[in-house]
């Protein structure tokens, strides 16, 4: 399906004032095929027509509808299941220790999309059933999109969302076979919630995480709009909190608040730490 | 390079394996039935197996377990590709041996991720 350069702008200007996110010329070209869907729904098949009624009415539904359609919801369970390893393995036993006194962590899994990301974070704590005992995990999703939002909360996946990503032992484990789909099961959905948000805005409740995890995210932003994103994402992680980004993205040279954890591939810090307290550093001497 | 044997009675399933199979630098071969299977294993043991469940001579339940029961030494990596999506037929390949389960139908990415947990991708 053709589009004008004219309607693509509207369209660029549209997700760009809803969302932040950026629909550069190198995006465009997957405009005709993302709105396919809406065009036969409105029973107009000129995309130029659909979008030109979009600029004349301001009509909220149909721009709502836009926005939807032009998001890219691509997500699956486990995705660079590396990451997840050393999550549980190396971050999560740290965090542990670290908060021993509250025996509460929070987790922020933002662009959640339909709530794969969250769940394989739910699914993490659940095979440690006997470690996590006692502690009470709040992993929230968020995304821009109501309809993943509302998608998410059924926490109800088909055939081909269940399988992508997901060992089939982890599938007959932590998933019932249901006539809508395979939905999580209660121990895995009492740990997870999801709310409609926008990374631009300030932080969801509770407003301080101890790990977000931001992944493929930050692409779909230009500079300066990262830039923001970035400062929202220091503002509510932790002082010794991590940040997760996605396989191909970095915090080097697109942030002053984030480095890159030295011992952790993809995990990122805080730039400045609080300097140690007194008693911790006499503690090292004393050990050193 | 990692070789796959894909047992299937279908061509067309055959033919769209085989090309993803390549598309990830696998040596394939091909059988028709558990029967075939079992001959092409015990002239050469490939590292993956993807097996359907229904087929004529001897289906794919049947030929896992001679094979488990067989007690070769290179035990292959096993993975079902079959139409049955419910949690018996599930459990059921899963008791027989199967490391992974892939319903049908699926795409590339379904299986290259499959393939991947499995430790051969």
């Amino acid at each position: 399906m053709q589009v004008s350069e004219a309607s693509k702008r509207i369209l660029a200007e549209l997700l760009k004032s809803q969302t932040g996110q950026d629909l550069p010329a190198s995006r465009r070209w997957r405009i005709g095929s993302a709105l396919s869907g809406l065009s036969r729904e409105h029973g107009i098949a000129d995309l130029d027509r659909l979008i030109t009624m979009l600029a004349l009415s301001r009509r909220s539904s149909l721009a709502h509808k836009l926005i939807e359609a032009l998001l890219n919801n691509e997500t699956y369970f486990f995705r660079d299941r590396a990451m997840f390893e050393m999550l549980g393995d190396r971050a999560l036993p740290d965090l542990a220790q670290a908060r021993a006194s509250t025996r509460t962590l929070k987790i922020w899994s933002v662009g959640c999309s339909t709530g794969q990301e969250a769940l394989s974070l739910a699914m993490l704590f659940a095979g440690q059933e006997a470690h996590w005992a006692g502690w009470t995990v709040d992993i929230l999703g968020t995304d821009v999109s109501q309809s993943v939002i509302d998608l998410s909360r059924t926490a109800c996946y088909s055939q081909f969302q269940i399988q992508r990503g997901l060992a089939v032992d982890q599938m007959v484990r932590w998933f019932d076979e249901t006539e809508q789909g395979w939905q999580a099961q209660d121990r895995l959905r009492r740990m997870v919630r999801f709310e409609m948000h926008n990374l631009l805005d300030p932080p969801p409740d509770p407003g301080r995480f101890d790990i977000i995890l931001c992944r493929n995210v930050l692409l779909y932003f230009d500079e300066p709009t990262r830039t923001r994103a970035f400062d929202r994402l220091a503002s509510a992680l932790a002082p010794d909190g991590w940040l997760m980004l996605g396989a191909g993205e970095t915090t080097i040279g697109q942030t002053s608040r984030f480095v890159p954890d030295k011992t952790m591939r993809g995990l990122h810090r805080h730039a400045s730490l609080p300097a140690p307290s007194r008693s911790a550093e006499t503690g090292q001497r004393a050990v050193g | 390079m990692k070789t796959c044997l894909i047992v299937d009675d279908s061509r067309v399933v055959r033919r769209f394996l085989r090309s993803s199979l390549e598309a990830l630098e696998f040596d394939v071969r091909e059988a028709c039935n558990g029967r075939e299977a079992i001959a092409s294993c015990e002239e050469s043991m490939p590292d993956v197996i993807l097996l359907d469940w229904h087929m004529p001579v001897m289906s794919g339940i049947e030929f896992i377990k001679l094979l488990r029961q067989g007690g070769h030494a290179n035990q292959p990596k096993v993975v079902f590709c079959t139409t049955e999506n419910d949690v018996a037929h599930i459990r059921a390949a899963i008791d027989a041996g199967a490391d992974e389960y892939v319903m049908k139908p699926f795409d590339h990415d379904t299986l290259h991720l499959k393939l991947q947990l499995v430790g051969v991708a």
